[in-house]
């Protein structure tokens, strides 16, 4: 059994994902705990396969036991490994949130919508485990596709946004494709494995930089790295709410671990790193992700769009430790995408318990809340304190780890930006909390929507989240604490291991 | 080196109170009585490590291994053991005040209050005992993070405008030069640990070290020096109670003692003799204190007035470090006591004058001493303390301070504290001689004592009468002092 988890993570989802949309058609009521059970399996297998790694190294598994290069290979080693895990709960505690969004939102379309959240997990997924360059594709627009449907699902400029998702998206999705039908004339092979040892003769060929620059441009319009992030703020703060929870943690950072693989696993990073002008541009642009994104979020008037802007500026933290061209950097990308899936998780799904309880979420709407929803507030102050940075919070650890790489690269405008970005994020969320704490809210029912008058009816003050979504929420909470308290052990044992010796 | 778990269970103690506190909402008596247990608990766990520092040990508990050669760790020595004796203690007697204050103005929120106070003593604590840098930084932004609420209690216009400049005060400094400071510390060092000889020596370039140094110096803005001081005058606008032990004993000493701990346990006395650091840092507190005395003259409000003071003050504990004279040193950390106890007094008269009669205004005291005479000889001997005349604590500490001026070879600092005594004298005396000998301003306080409830005028009397005592019998403060300073003197 447990030899078959790289296998069992993607199939799972994806016959749960089949059943699922079959009972839409039979039996509504059977489609959350069909989804409910393939996320379910593939966490748990997720979970089975990073035990296993740590415990005995990285595995290679044949699909189908065909041999690569010409058959699908999946190789899981600890950084995708983790990547899948992180990926597999926090899909898995999002679908427990969403149950009773959907209800209230998308009662006639259950079906349609858990078939497609599962397969677009089951393509993340896919992404993460799999070590072969097309078969990434495949799963990209397995996930993309689902991705502008849920999405389009939002009422409002949802669909418009999601059409504009879909054109940059499929921008982004056509240059990685473009660059690996490059390395395929170049090699003739797809496996990532395999590429690496057909290209080392091959460095210095600018056929192979070309397809290099061209693959990263792909991946970068698709983590949103700015300057191509125009199509991510109108698409996660429109989206519905369990959507925007799902995608906003996990797309960005899925593909922020493709980049990572494709820069120390396809290629070397001996390659990557040749031009030092290159990795200072670079990293030059992730500074201006940071102060962007920062600048963005400030002119927001709507929590889930500020919150997307911020999401913008995070990125810019990944894909600038990344590139700073030492293992201090990488250590500090890989543990803040890991960092950042969680605490972006909390702060969206806290997003979606008040848009549960008001109907909205624009800052007139977050009157009050202290008092009304004190929970979903402490949650979302617990994911505030890892955005800005604040220990034992996961997000100081990341940033920790970035800053002293930025100080060994020397490179100052990259400290400078993320301690700008910190002060910002410091305004950001002590504004969203004292219009939630200062000013009284005005007429409860104004909104009049129809999630308004549920089970807490009872209760004037307190109108809390149903318990279905403040369980995840604090879930989410209570990880990022222990997040940050596990830094010792994830830095030393699972990601350190997998930082290629090329980084200084 | 000792181990045990006691020093997490006294950062703990207050925490873990917090749950109860907020089950028992509905039942004030028993939510206050969870506060009374739990401050009862704390001070006899950090009095019950008195005896192992006394012995010349220090206590030890590792958390967890967050970041090599900064784990999240406590340690308990004779500068934390000070600290966290004075804080712990004077929470006891704080409680017992906020109940008479907020049911006295029947605030709003009760159970919030309680809380976050409850959260603010654990990182108070959490600093006092730190092993690190990184632990101190964690506690620190905690109570950053927890004291907000408390200075916004009111949620109104006001209060939102003193939050915002607490907040940028307090994390901006804190987030744009101290956290630098810290990484790029261990960037050189790999280690963040307090060692009496300091850490830094010999890892930095002279001109790095006093860069980093005023980052550190500035970035702990909580400690008031002037330019980042006037969060506190704002943060005024908290309900009284939290004035007095937040912002005269807690979180401004928690800013004094991080600078302690950075110009002892990071740089080492000698390394910043070596660079004349020390002066640096003494004149730029000498500044402070000269200017808070003087801004304090002009003030009417009185918490505004006291908060001045605080300024001033905490800057004596500064310029004692600096000073990195033995006698100067010991002068400076027991102040960190001596003030406490002084000043926790005067801010608990002003609020049992606002609780009784409703003044915020020296020019509306006038003549108050007929009917809170209790309330006025307490802050009568507050002001002593301050000022540092005998019989008072507040003696003990300034006579080491200008022994340490002495010592260190510097007349013109000695000079300063003295002229900044008679400044402080300038701006206490006058209140008490107004409260006594002039007739009062309303006809009512003529008709004799009402001093307004008890909670709220007795626990400025008890510290009152705890800076007496301390004139006579400084311990344990003055020994803990002596033993910590000793230690880095390699004695």
């Amino acid at each position: 059994m447990s030899e078959q988890y790289p296998a069992l993570i993607v199939i799972t989802p994806l016959l749960a994902a089949l059943l699922v949309s079959a009972a839409g058609w039979l039996r509504p009521r059977l489609c959350f705990p069909l989804a409910l059970a393939g996320l379910g399996a593939a966490a748990a297998a997720a979970t089975g396969l990073l035990v296993q790694v740590l415990a005995t190294g990285p595995v290679t598994y044949r699909l189908g036991g065909w041999e690569p290069p010409w058959g699908i290979a999946y190789y899981v080693d600890n950084l995708n490994a983790v990547v899948a895990a992180l990926v597999a709960w926090v899909a898995l505690f999002n679908l427990v949130a969403s149950y009773r969004a959907v209800m209230t939102d998308y009662p006639e379309k259950i079906g349609p919508y858990y078939t497609l959240y599962v397969l677009a997990v089951t393509g993340m997924l896919g992404m993460v485990v799999t070590g072969d360059a097309f078969n990434l594709y495949v799963l990209l627009e397995i996930t993309s596709l689902t991705g502008y449907a849920l999405i389009g699902l939002g009422g409002g400029r949802a669909p418009l946004a999601s059409l504009n998702y879909l054109f940059l998206g499929t921008i982004g999705a056509s240059f990685y494709l473009l660059g690996v039908g490059y390395l395929y004339i170049v090699t003739g092979s797809l496996n990532m494995a395999d590429l690496a040892k057909l290209l080392t003769p091959l460095y210095g060929s600018l056929a192979l930089l070309a397809a290099f620059a061209i693959t990263l441009v792909g991946l970068w319009m698709k983590m949103a790295f700015f300057p191509l992030h125009a199509w991510l703020p109108n698409a996660y703060g429109f989206a519905p709410a369990p959507t925007a929870s799902l995608l906003a943690p996990l797309m960005t950072k899925v593909m922020v671990y493709v980049m990572i693989r494709i820069m120390i696993s396809v290629f070397t990073v001996e390659f990557v790193l040749q031009e030092v002008l290159v990795g200072q541009l670079v990293v030059w642009l992730a500074v201006a992700a940071m102060v962007a994104g920062a600048l963005f979020a400030l002119g927001q008037r709507d929590l889930k769009r500020m919150l997307a802007y911020i999401v913008v500026a995070e990125v810019g933290y990944m894909v600038g430790g990344a590139w700073l061209g030492n293992r201090l950097g990488m250590t500090g990308a890989v543990l803040h995408l890991i960092n950042d899936a969680v605490m972006t998780f909390c702060v969206f799904l806290a997003a979606g318990c008040i848009y549960q309880k008001t109907r909205g979420t624009s800052f007139e709407d977050l009157r009050g809340l202290f008092k009304k929803m004190p929970w979903t507030m402490a949650a979302l102050a617990a994911g505030a304190m890892a955005i800005i940075g604040v220990p034992p919070t996961g997000g100081f650890f990341s940033k920790w780890y970035l800053i002293r790489g930025g100080l060994e690269a020397g490179h100052w405008g990259f400290v400078g930006a993320l301690l700008f970005s910190s002060l910002i994020n410091v305004v950001l969320f002590f504004r969203v909390f004292e219009i939630a704490f200062f000013e009284p809210s005005g007429g409860d029912d104004s909104h009049g929507g129809h999630g308004g008058h549920e089970e807490h009816g009872g209760a004037v003050a307190l109108a809390e989240a149903p318990l279905s979504m403040l369980l995840p929420l604090m879930a989410a909470a209570l990880g990022l604490i222990a997040l940050g308290l596990a830094t010792g052990p994830l830095v030393q044992k699972l990601i350190l291991p997998i930082i290629p010796a090329g980084l200084g | 080196m000792l181990h045990s778990i006691t020093p997490l269970l006294a950062v703990l103690a207050s925490l873990a109170a917090v749950p109860f506190i907020i089950l028992l909402k509905g039942r004030p008596n028993a939510r206050e009585a969870v506060t009374f247990i739990a401050a009862g608990i704390k001070l006899i766990l950090v009095a019950s490590l008195l005896p192992a520092v006394l012995a010349g040990g220090e206590v030890e508990f590792t958390l967890a291994k967050v970041l090599p050669g900064a784990p999240l760790a406590l340690r308990v020595d004779a500068f934390g053991l000070l600290f966290a004796l004075v804080s712990s203690s004077l929470w006891i007697v704080t409680s017992a005040y906020s109940i008479g204050y907020m049911r006295g103005l029947d605030e709003h929120s009760q159970t919030r209050y309680f809380c976050f106070f409850a959260v603010a003593l654990s990182a108070t604590i959490g600093v006092a005992f730190s092993a690190n840098l990184f632990t101190m930084y964690l506690f620190y932004e905690m109570l950053s993070l927890a004291t907000y609420p408390l200075v916004t209690h009111h949620q109104d216009a006001e209060a939102r405008s003193s939050g915002r400049k607490y907040l940028f005060y307090i994390m901006g400094a804190s987030i744009a030069l101290a956290l630098p400071a810290m990484i790029i510390t261990y960037q050189q060092t790999g280690t963040l640990a307090f060692s009496p000889t300091g850490i830094l020596a010999g890892k930095v370039s002279p001109v790095m070290a006093g860069v980093l140094l005023f980052m550190f110096v500035f970035g702990f803005a909580k400690a008031g020096i002037i330019p980042v001081h006037s969060w506190l005058p704002a943060a005024m606008v908290a309900p009284t109670p939290v004035s007095a032990l937040l912002h005269a004993v807690a979180v401004v000493k928690v800013g004094v003692f991080s600078i302690l701990r950075i110009i002892t346990g990071i740089y080492g006395v000698d390394l910043l003799k070596g660079l004349d650091l020390g002066m640096a840092v003494a004149w730029v507190a000498a500044f402070t204190i000269i200017v808070a005395s003087l801004i304090a003259l002009s003030q009417d409000g009185l918490k505004r007035r006291l908060a001045f003071s605080t300024i001033g003050q905490l800057s004596y504990i500064v310029l004692g470090l600096a000073l990195l004279s033995p006698k100067g040193m010991t002068g400076g950390a027991l102040h960190i006591a001596m003030h406490a106890f002084g000043k926790i007094t005067l801010f608990m008269c002003a609020g049992a004058i606002f609780v009784a009669t409703g003044k915020k205004n020296i020019s509306q005291m006038t003549g108050i001493g007929k009917r809170m005479p209790w309330t006025m000889a307490a802050f009568l001997v507050g002001s002593l303390s301050v000022i540092g005349l005998p019989p008072t604590g507040g003696f003990i500490s300034k006579w080491y301070l200008a022994l340490g001026c002495l010592q260190a070879g510097s007349v013109a600092l000695l000079v300063v504290l003295l002229v900044s005594s008679l400044l402080n004298a300038a701006y206490f005396l006058p209140i008490v001689y107004r409260a006594y000998f002039k007739p009062p301003v309303e006809a009512a306080w003529a008709e004799g004592r009402n001093e307004g409830p008890a909670a709220a005028w007795v626990p400025p009397l008890v510290t009152a009468a705890c800076s007496l005592v301390l004139f006579f019998y400084p311990q344990p403060f003055l020994r803990l002092a002596q033993m910590a300073v000793a230690q880095l003197f390699g004695g």
